[in-house]
C-alpha cells in the first residue's frame, strides 16, 4: 500500500492582504534548526518591498482612522486565531528555533498573550502618554498621540514568533501599518502569522510581511522617502548595517528605533517604549471664549 | 492716504544695555578667549557692528563639553532635584529682573520687534525656566511608561544643543530648561548672527551661582556646531534649525548612542473656511506669517482660503496688512523688524522672485523700508498653485503664499502634501469640523482660530521632516531622560 | 453702491421680515472672542508720544460728549456743565470744546440755552433711558419731546429684551419709528445714536449683529452703553463697532459714527481707543462726527495729561475744574 504523500505548503509573501511570490521569482531554502531542509520560502526584492510601501501607505488612513476599540477587538481575533491554530505555531516554532517542545509551547502563550496585552493598549495608550496642558491662556490644549505612519520593521532574527510579534504589535495596535522583513533564517513562523493574520478582520496592507534578507531590502526601506519610521530591532549587534541604515533613514527624517547590541529577552514586560518609538504628539490648540 | 494721527517715533531705550566691544566663550563658569578668529555679531536693523565674538574652534568645543562632563559627574546629576529646582527658580526670577534688558538686546541683536521680545520672547522664556524649575523634583511622576519598571527617570549625560537665530533666547531656554531640570550638563551654540542673548545668558548664571560647567556656550558658526554634536563625549543632542542641516546631524549621529531631537523647518497651511470668524482669521494670518518678521519655522505662510470666501478674505487682508508698521526694531510701535541677515534677505529675495516668474500676483502694501539695514516689505502672493516654489519652500520671511480650496477633503490634501509637518491652523466656528481637521491635518501643532501661541506646559515638535521629539510639556521632559 | 442711496433701501430685501432679517444677522461671520480680545490688547501697547500724543489729546477732548445723567441733576448742574463743555480750561484758550453735552430731555432746554451758537451739541437720552422698558408710544414721544427742546443728536436704547430673545424685527422696527421721531418740522433731522448696552448683550456676537441691525435701521452712531451697566465701554467692544462700520461703509457708501460711552477715565485709555479708530475703521473716522466718548471725568484726565504736554510738568486735580 503506497504512503500518502502529503500536500506541502508554498510560503509566500504577504502583501496588501494578498499572498503573491516574489516579483523576482527568487526563492531561498529554509532549514530547520538541525540544518535539514524544510521548504523553500520566497525571497523578497526591493521591488517586493517597493510594493508593500505602497500597500502600507493605501492601508494607514484606513487603519489609523478606525476606532482605538475596533482595533483593540481586531490585535484580540488575532490573539483568538493564533489559539486556535496553536499546534501549528507550537510545531513551527520549536522547529524553526529547535525549542523543545515545553519550551515551545510557552513561547507560543508567551507571543498569543502578548497580542491580547497590546489590544488592550489601544485605547488606553492615548490616555496614558496624551496631555491636557494647563497653558496661561484662554486655550483648550490638548496633547494626544497618534500614529507615525508607514513603519518599516526588521523582525529579530533568532525569536522568529514571539520577537516578531512584540515588533508589530506595538507598532499597529497605535495605527501605523508595517512592512515586516521576518527573520532571515526562520521565515516560516511569519508566514504562518501573515496566514493567521489575513484571516483576523486585518484589513490588507496593515501588516506586510517580506520573508528575505534584512541587509538587502533594509536599505532600500530604510532610504524610501514614504516610510516614516524604521524599527533596526532585526539587526541587533550589526553595527556597521545599522550605521548605515540609519544615515539613509536621515534621508526623510524617519524616525529610528535602533539595533540594540544583541537581541532584547522577548519575556521581559515590554514598556511603552516600542509604542511610543512610532507615535507623534499631536497639539491642538482652541481659544475658550463665549 | 496718510493718516493726520501719525505716531511719533517711540524708541525704547538702548541705555539699559551694556554691550561690551569683545565677547569669550563661557565654560566652566568663567568667560574665556576662544582659540579661533572672532567673527563680529552687527544689528540688522541698521549693520552697525554690535560686538566682536568669539569663534569656538574644536579644542574649544572640547574643553567645554569636559567641562560640562566634569560638572555632571560631580555635581548636577548628583545634585537632589529640588536643589537643581532653586537654580532653575533663581534664574527665572533674574530673567524677569533683567526683563526689559533682554528684549532690547535681543531686539538689536536680532532685528525683531521690541513689542515682540519685551510681550513675547522674554516673558516666555521666565516662564520655561519657572515651568521646567518645578519638574526636576518630579521626574518619577513624569514618566509613566517606565512606571512599571519602577519610575525612576535618569538624566543622559552631556547634551550639546545647537539653536537658530529665529528666536534666540527662547530656543536657549527650550533647550537648557528642560535639560538642567532633568540633571543633564549642557554646551550650547547660539546662533552665529545671534550670540548677545546668549552671553548675557551665561551672566545670568553667574548671577544665580550655577555651578560651573553645567551651562557652557560655545560660539561660532556651522562648524562650532558640526564640532560639538558630533563630539564623542556628548550624550543628547538637540538642534532647532533648517530641515537640511537636521538631516546632516541625524547622519552624523548614525550609530551612536546618542539620543536626538530635531526641530525643524515648517511649510504649515493656514485653513481657512467659509464660516470662520474673518476678522480674527484675519489676524490669524497675519500673525501667522508676520510674527517675527516671518522667521518662524511653524509660520502659516501657506495660506488656503476657501473659494467663496476668498475675495473678501483678501481684501480684508490687504487693509489690515497696509497697517502693519515696518520699521526700527527697537520702537515700540514696530510690528515687522528687520531680516536678520543680508543672507536670508538675499533668500526671501530669489524665492520671491522666483514666485513672481512663476507666475503668482505678487502684492505688497506701500511701506518705506529704512536705507541701511536688511528690510524686506510684507508680502502676498496670489494665485499660487501646489506645484509653485513658493508654496513648497520654506521662505523663512515675511512672504505668504495664497491658494484656494473648495472642500474640506481639498484642504487636507493640499495642507498635508509637504514632507513638512511642524503645524497648521484651522479657522471655521464649525466645531465637529474644528474636530475633523485637526484629526486628518499631519502636523505636531494644530491651532484652530488662533495660530502661532506657545506656552511652556504646551508640547511643541513636528511629523515627518519637521523633525522629531517634543519641546516644552511633560513630553519635553523625555527627551533628556532615560 | 452710491452712498445716496437709502440703507433702508439697500437692504429692503433683509429687512422685509423677521425671518430674513434673522437670516442675515445670524449670517454674519462669528467672532471669536479670544481673538478680538488679543486684537484690542495689542493695539493697547501701540505708544504714543510727543507730537502723536499732543494731536490724540486735542482730538479725544473735541470728541467728548460730556454727560450728566444723574437723578439729582438740576439746571444749575446743567448749565455749569454746559459751560465747562465750552471752555474746558478756562486757563488756556486753545483748548478746544468738547462736541456735545449729554443729558435727560428734560435738561436740553436749559443746555441748549446756555451753549447756544457756541458749536457744542446737545445730547439727549431717550426712549426711556436707561433700560428702554416702556411703550413704543412713550419712547417716541420722549424723543420728540427731546428733539422739541432742541436736541441736537437723541441717543436712543435699544430693547434688548426684544433683541436677546430674538424678535430682532422689533428692535429694527422701533429704531426706524424713533428715527421718524428725530424729523424736525424745517426738515432736518436730529442725529440717531443707538445705545446697545453691550454690557446686557453681552457676546461679541450679539454686538456685531445688533450693529448691522441699527445700521440697516438708519441710526447715524452706534453706541456701546448707557453708563449705567457694568461693564460699560470696552476696548473690544468697541472694536468689534469699528469694524462693523467699517464694513458697511464698504458695502454701502454710508458712514456711521461709533461711540463708546461709561468707563473711559484716563488720557491713556481714550488715546488707545484713537488708536483703534485710526487702524480699525480707518483715519476718517478720526473727526468729532464719526467718533465720540461718552465720559464725564475723562475730560479733566485729558486735560491734565494736555497740560503737562505743554508745560512740561505733571498737574493736579487743583488746577482743573469740578462741574
Amino acid at each position: 500500500m503506497n504512503a500518502r504523500i502529503d500536500v506541502r505548503k508554498t510560503y509566500k509573501l504577504y502583501i496588501g492582504g494578498a499572498f503573491p511570490r516574489s516579483e523576482s521569482g527568487h526563492s531561498y531554502e529554509v532549514a530547520d534548526s538541525k540544518g535539514k531542509f524544510v521548504a523553500n520560502a520566497a525571497l523578497a526584492s526591493r521591488k517586493d518591498a517597493r510594493d508593500a510601501v505602497v500597500a502600507a501607505r493605501k492601508a494607514f488612513g484606513g487603519w489609523s482612522g478606525r476606532t482605538a476599540y475596533n482595533r483593540a477587538q481586531i490585535l484580540y481575533r488575532i490573539a483568538e486565531v493564533m489559539e486556535d491554530r496553536r499546534p501549528q505555531f507550537v510545531q513551527a516554532t520549536q522547529q524553526s528555533e529547535g525549542l523543545s517542545a515545553a519550551k515551545a509551547d510557552k513561547v507560543v502563550d508567551e507571543a498569543i498573550d502578548r497580542l491580547v496585552w497590546y489590544a488592550g493598549w489601544a485605547d488606553k495608550i492615548t490616555q496614558v502618554v496624551g496631555n491636557a496642558n494647563p497653558v496661561a491662556g484662554p486655550f483648550f490644549n490638548l496633547s494626544t498621540p497618534e500614529p507615525t505612519g508607514v513603519v518599516a520593521v526588521l523582525a529579530p532574527q533568532e525569536s522568529s514568533l514571539l520577537g516578531l510579534v512584540s515588533v508589530v504589535a506595538p507598532a499597529i495596535v497605535t495605527g501605523n501599518t508595517v512592512v515586516v522583513v521576518s527573520s532571515y533564517d526562520r521565515p516560516l513562523p511569519a508566514v504562518t502569522f501573515s496566514e493567521v493574520l489575513a484571516t483576523s478582520d486585518v484589513p490588507g496592507g496593515v501588516v506586510n510581511i517580506l520573508t528575505g534578507s534584512a541587509a538587502t531590502i533594509g536599505p532600500w526601506l530604510a532610504s524610501h522617502m514614504d516610510v516614516n519610521a524604521i524599527d533596526l530591532t532585526g539587526i541587533a549587534g550589526e553595527t556597521a548595517l545599522a550605521t548605515d541604515l540609519e544615515v539613509a533613514a536621515a534621508d526623510n527624517l524617519k524616525r529610528v528605533r535602533r539595533a540594540p547590541a544583541a537581541e532584547p529577552d522577548w519575556t521581559l514586560d515590554p514598556g511603552l517604549e516600542p509604542m511610543t518609538a512610532f507615535l507623534e504628539i499631536k497639539t491642538v490648540w482652541h481659544p475658550i471664549g463665549v | 492716504m496718510g493718516s493726520p494721527f501719525e505716531y511719533a517715533p517711540a524708541p525704547e531705550s538702548r541705555s539699559i544695555v551694556d554691550i561690551k566691544p569683545s565677547y569669550g566663550l563661557f565654560v566652566n563658569g568663567e568667560f574665556v578667549d576662544g582659540h579661533g578668529k572672532s567673527f563680529k555679531t552687527i544689528s540688522p536693523a541698521t549693520e552697525e557692528v554690535l560686538a566682536e565674538v568669539a569663534e569656538a574652534d574644536e579644542a574649544d568645543v572640547d574643553a567645554a563639553v569636559k567641562a560640562a562632563r566634569k560638572a555632571y559627574d560631580k555635581v548636577w546629576s548628583k545634585m537632589p532635584g529640588r536643589e537643581r529646582a532653586k537654580y532653575l527658580y533663581r534664574i527665572a526670577r533674574i530673567i524677569q529682573e533683567r526683563s526689559r534688558e533682554l528684549a532690547v538686546l535681543e531686539s538689536l541683536d536680532n532685528g525683531k520687534p521690541i513689542k515682540e521680545s519685551r510681550d513675547v520672547d522674554v516673558p516666555i522664556v521666565a516662564a520655561h525656566f519657572f515651568y521646567y524649575a518645578g519638574w526636576a523634583d518630579k521626574l518619577a511622576y513624569a514618566m509613566p511608561h517606565s512606571a512599571g519598571r519602577g519610575s525612576d527617570p535618569q538624566p543622559l549625560g552631556v547634551a550639546a544643543q545647537v539653536i537658530p537665530w529665529n528666536f534666540p533666547l527662547l530656543m536657549l531656554a527650550w533647550k537648557i530648561a528642560p535639560a538642567l531640570a532633568c540633571g543633564n550638563t549642557v554646551v550650547l551654540k547660539p546662533a552665529e548672527t545671534t550670540p548677545l542673548t546668549a552671553l548675557l545668558f551665561a551672566e545670568i548664571c553667574q548671577q544665580a551661582d550655577l555651578p560651573p560647567g553645567v551651562v557652557n556656550i560655545v560660539t561660532g558658526a556651522g562648524g562650532t556646531g558640526q564640532a560639538l554634536v558630533s563630539h564623542p563625549g556628548v550624550d543628547k543632542v538637540a538642534f532647532t534649525g533648517s530641515t537640511e542641516v537636521g538631516k546632516a546631524i541625524a547622519r552624523a549621529v548614525a550609530g551612536t548612542d546618542k539620543k536626538v531631537t530635531l526641530e525643524l523647518g515648517g511649510k504649515a497651511a493656514n485653513i481657512v473656511f467659509d464660516d470662520a470668524p474673518l476678522n480674527q482669521a484675519v489676524e490669524g494670518i497675519v500673525n501667522g506669517i508676520f510674527f517675527n518678521q516671518g522667521h518662524v519655522c511653524c509660520a502659516g505662510s501657506r495660506l488656503l482660503v476657501q473659494e467663496s470666501v476668498a475675495e473678501e478674505l483678501l481684501a480684508k487682508l490687504k487693509r489690515r496688512m497696509s497697517t502693519l508698521r515696518v520699521g526700527d526694531p527697537l520702537d515700540k510701535n514696530t510690528d515687522i523688524g528687520a531680516i536678520n541677515s543680508a543672507e536670508q534677505l538675499a533668500r526671501i529675495r530669489e524665492l520671491s522672485d522666483i514666485g513672481e516668474a512663476e507666475g503668482a500676483g505678487r502684492w505688497s502694501p506701500e511701506c518705506e523700508l529704512p536705507q541701511h539695514g536688511f528690510w524686506f516689505p510684507p508680502t502676498l502672493f496670489t494665485g499660487v498653485s501646489q506645484a509653485h516654489r513658493i508654496a513648497r519652500e520654506e521662505i523663512f520671511g515675511p512672504v505668504l503664499s495664497v491658494l484656494t480650496f473648495r472642500t474640506p477633503s481639498e484642504a487636507v490634501e493640499k495642507a498635508n502634501n509637504t514632507p513638512y509637518g511642524l503645524s497648521a491652523g484651522v479657522w471655521t466656528e464649525k466645531g465637529s469640523r474644528i474636530l475633523s481637521m485637526a484629526n486628518q491635518l499631519r502636523a505636531g501643532v494644530v491651532w484652530a482660530n488662533t495660530f502661532n501661541k506657545f506656552d511652556p506646559t504646551s508640547p511643541f515638535g513636528g511629523f515627518k521632516e519637521s523633525g522629531y521629539g517634543r519641546e516644552g510639556g511633560r513630553h519635553g521632559l523625555e527627551a533628556y531622560l532615560r | 453702491m452710491t452712498a445716496t442711496a437709502s440703507n433702508l433701501d439697500l437692504y429692503a430685501e433683509v429687512t422685509r421680515s423677521e425671518a430674513s432679517l434673522r437670516r442675515f444677522l445670524h449670517g454674519l461671520p462669528g467672532v471669536d472672542q479670544v481673538g478680538a480680545d488679543a486684537r484690542a490688547a495689542g493695539l493697547g501697547t501701540r505708544s504714543i508720544k510727543t507730537s502723536a500724543k499732543v494731536y490724540a489729546l486735542d482730538l479725544a477732548i473735541r470728541m467728548v460728549d460730556l454727560t450728566t445723567l444723574e437723578g439729582q441733576d438740576t439746571p444749575g448742574k446743567v448749565r455749569a456743565l454746559a459751560s465747562k463743555a465750552m471752555r474746558p480750561d478756562p486757563a488756556d484758550p486753545s483748548c478746544p470744546q468738547v462736541a456735545a453735552v449729554c443729558v435727560y430731555p428734560d435738561m436740553v432746554a436749559t443746555a441748549k440755552e446756555t451753549l447756544d451758537s457756541s458749536g457744542v451739541h446737545v445730547a439727549a437720552v431717550a426712549t426711556a433711558f436707561p433700560s428702554g422698558r416702556a411703550a413704543l408710544d412713550i419712547k417716541l414721544a420722549d424723543t420728540r419731546d427731546a428733539v422739541e427742546a432742541g436736541a441736537d443728536e437723541i441717543d436712543m436704547v435699544i430693547d434688548r429684551g426684544a433683541f436677546l430673545s430674538g424678535r430682532y424685527q422689533q428692535v429694527f422696527d422701533e429704531i426706524v419709528a424713533v428715527k421718524q421721531a428725530c424729523a424736525r418740522s424745517n426738515g432736518e433731522s436730529a442725529h440717531l445714536k443707538v445705545i446697545f448696552e453691550t454690557g446686557e448683550l453681552q457676546t461679541y456676537d450679539n454686538v456685531r449683529r445688533a450693529s448691522w441691525l441699527a445700521m440697516m435701521a438708519g441710526a447715524d452712531f452706534i453706541k456701546t452703553s448707557t453708563g449705567k451697566v457694568q461693564p460699560a465701554a470696552t476696548l473690544p467692544v468697541t472694536l468689534i463697532m469699528l469694524e462693523a462700520v467699517r464694513d458697511f461703509r464698504e458695502q454701502t457708501g454710508t458712514m456711521i459714527g461709533v461711540k463708546p460711552a461709561g468707563g473711559i477715565r484716563t488720557a491713556k485709555d481714550a488715546i488707545k481707543y484713537l488708536v483703534m479708530v485710526n487702524e480699525i475703521a480707518g483715519p476718517d473716522w478720526l473727526d468729532p462726527d464719526w467718533f465720540r466718548f461718552g465720559a464725564s471725568t475723562l475730560l479733566n484726565e485729558l486735560l491734565m495729561q494736555r497740560t503737562k504736554m505743554t508745560t512740561g510738568r505733571y498737574s493736579g486735580p487743583d488746577y482743573f475744574t469740578l462741574d
